[in-house]
């Protein structure tokens, strides 16, 4: 045990400093009394400040993206587990010999270069005459959040034993009652998986969101990239830094919850 | 026989694959039949097309006078002991059993009550908290027992529902399953691939073979009396000869004549004339194996033949026999102590016999349904 060998422990802490260095860097320099990112010239909370009281233009506007990212996410994320949970359970059920272009065709957008997704949505918008806004990025995101919902839903589905559906028919439930107290209770945490990933994405999303949003519309990450090059980058220093900390918290709690769920059963 | 559940001409292809093929047949109110065939032989579609999961190409399906064919399975008066049990795995098993009464919409109190009594029935109230993942495999059967039965089905349809347990368990639930079904007097459809259980727990035998109804008789019926080689050979054991009528003997016995043998006397209830092909079917326990030449008596066939192959098994002691270039399997049961005689041996020259009545003369005779017999092979059968 003694002379066991210390590689493991290197390469975890090599992994460690990789990962979470960058971040550290941006923490300290969210205190830096600077408006560019660079030299350190002392230590402030000023930042944190203008961003909480919300007095200034660019806070404002960094708060207004901050909400309609929220929102956007909110709505493609309830729109695509919707959506997506259905496609999965077609491809399920329904076997047919458009089976596998069904299927192509709902995993494409996975793959599918965010900028084409962009550029086409875009020209889809444009050729419709529907003036870009909320509206277009919510249906832009929803587009691609259905597939990996999908995708989540059809792998839990995979080793869904379909008899549990027969026999609650066989048993007298009706087609609502085998959703609401047989597929739901059963998929239900699939689907969640899947509306999280969603979210994420959507959320994280720039170059569908660049080419889709209207004036007014912007979301954060593309006000951050604005920021950057026309505004005051130590402000989204401060604004990253308490977005680690709500990340964080979320992560640590649903992992907890988690934990207590896996405990008392098992095997859901 | 009242006719109270009644299957006409139903029929059912998978993609241009006959799967069921007009198989008509009546249940009696509180009886056990048992649907008996290998797998694929139809057996469990037709069953899913009374349970409602599948609908049958044509035919129609009356219960009690009711035509129940385009009913959906959660109208139907029937319930389904699944053959992975299908217990939600979500729900305990108190909300298991209840969940059929909960979707009839009867009031909590009742709920209860009725839980308790079906859990009760199959013995595992103390396990009423559980989880399916929690209890035994002969535990999630009895669950979905108790589930299927709580709604008080006219027909409970019961598919495999012992395939999954081992042996000794099987026995113990079968014996389990008669006790239920003298309990609450349900009629019950068994579908299984499995003889024993077929014969040890049914009223009446359905035997299914390539989506057709082979025959439908009570259990020793089916073994004395197979309607076709397939049912001889699917059920036991037994030895086929091809042979035609040769003459008569009285009014009810005819002598045949089999290739390589002595004419033998068979019983003859299929009233066929001289000339008429046919084939017999002799089970293996039916034979008796001696040194000596038997005692001739009125109707008794005898052979003279030479033992292959010996398989000592205990209660009994199965051997093959050539005679006359057959092949023949026979089962001794021991029921004298063995070690003071002088058993048989290889190669020894053997007398065997059997009585004219214990040959049947088969309706229907298939080349193939000689495979699903235990014979010896090819290249070692005759020296």
């Amino acid at each position: 045990m003694k002379n066991r060998s210390k590689f493991p422990m290197f390469v975890t802490i090599g992994v460690l400093v990789f990962l979470y260095a960058p971040i550290l860097v941006l923490i300290i320099y969210s205190f830096n009394d600077s408006r560019y990112p660079g030299a350190w010239q002392g230590f402030t909370l000023k930042w944190y400040r203008t961003l909480l009281e919300a007095n200034s233009v660019e806070a404002r506007d960094i708060w207004r993206a901050t909400r309609n990212t929220l929102l956007v996410a909110f709505c493609a994320t309830i729109i695509s587990m919707v959506f997506g949970t259905l496609a999965a359970w077609a491809m399920y059920r329904f076997r047919s010999r458009l089976q596998s272009l069904h299927q192509m065709l709902v995993y494409a957008p996975l793959v599918v270069p965010d900028i084409l997704m962009g550029i086409s949505l875009l020209m889809l918008f444009v050729n419709v005459n529907m003036s870009l806004g909320l509206t277009t990025i919510i249906i832009s995101h929803t587009t691609f959040c259905i597939s990996y919902v999908a995708l989540v839903v059809l792998g839990r589905l995979q080793d869904f034993d379909h008899t549990l559906v027969d026999a609650a028919r066989d048993l007298g439930a009706n087609g609502f009652a085998v959703c609401v107290r047989i597929l739901l209770p059963l998929l239900g945490p699939g689907i969640a998986a899947g509306g999280l990933l969603a979210f994420t994405l959507s959320v994280d999303d720039f170059v569908i969101t660049f080419f889709t949003a209207g004036p007014g519309s912007t979301t954060l990450p593309v006000q951050v990239y604005s920021m950057m090059r026309h505004g005051t980058p130590t402000l989204i220093n401060a604004l990253s830094v308490i977005f680690i900390i709500v990340t964080f918290s979320v992560v640590i709690f649903s992992q907890r919850v988690l934990q207590k769920r896996d405990n008392s059963h098992p095997h859901i | 026989m009242d006719g109270f559940i009644e299957l006409r001409g139903i029929r059912k292809r998978f993609q241009g694959v006959p799967a069921v093929n007009d198989a008509s047949l009546t249940l009696n109110r509180g009886e056990v039949f048992s649907l008996l065939g290998p797998s694929g032989c139809g057996k469990t579609t037709l069953l899913r097309i009374l349970g409602g999961f599948e609908t049958p190409d044509a035919g129609r399906i009356i219960i009690n006078g009711q035509d129940i064919t385009d009913l959906p399975p959660n109208k139907r008066p029937i319930n389904t002991v699944f053959q992975n049990y299908a217990l939600f795995p979500h729900l305990c098993l108190w909300d298991n059993v209840g969940f059929g009464l909960k979707m009839a919409g009867k009031p909590r109190k009742f709920i209860d009550q009725e839980v308790e009594r079906m859990l009760d029935l199959v013995d595992l109230l103390d396990h009423a908290d559980k989880k399916p993942h929690q209890i035994s495999g002969g535990q999630k059967q009895r669950v979905a027992i108790a589930r299927a039965l709580i709604n008080k089905p006219q027909l409970l349809l019961l598919d495999e529902p012992l395939a999954a347990l081992d042996l000794k368990l099987r026995q113990r639930m079968l014996l389990e399953l008669d006790r239920i079904h003298d309990e609450v007097g349900i009629t019950f459809l068994y579908v299984t691939h499995d003889q024993g259980e077929a014969m040890s727990l049914s009223d009446r035998i359905a035997v299914m073979n390539q989506g057709r109804i082979e025959q439908i008789a009570r259990p020793m019926e089916v073994y004395e009396a197979p309607s076709s080689s397939f049912v001889a050979a699917f059920i036991g054991d037994t030895n086929f000869f091809k042979a035609h009528v040769s003459g008569s003997v009285g009014e009810d016995y005819s002598t045949l004549a089999i290739e390589g043998v002595p004419s033998v006397l068979a019983y003859n209830d299929k009233k066929l004339q001289r000339g008429q092909q046919v084939y017999l079917s002799i089970r293996p326990e039916k034979f008796r194996i001696q040194r000596e030449k038997p005692a001739p008596t009125e109707h008794l066939n005898m052979l003279k033949g030479k033992v292959l192959d010996i398989i000592y098994l205990g209660s009994n002691t199965k051997f093959r026999v050539e005679c006359g270039g057959h092949v023949l399997m026979i089962t001794q049961q021991h029921a004298r102590f063995m070690l003071d005689t002088t058993p048989l041996t290889w190669e020894e020259e053997v007398w065997v016999s059997w009585n004219a009545d214990d040959g049947y003369m088969l309706q229907r005779y298939e080349e193939a349904d000689a495979r699903l017999l235990d014979l010896p092979n090819e290249e070692e059968s005759v020296p």
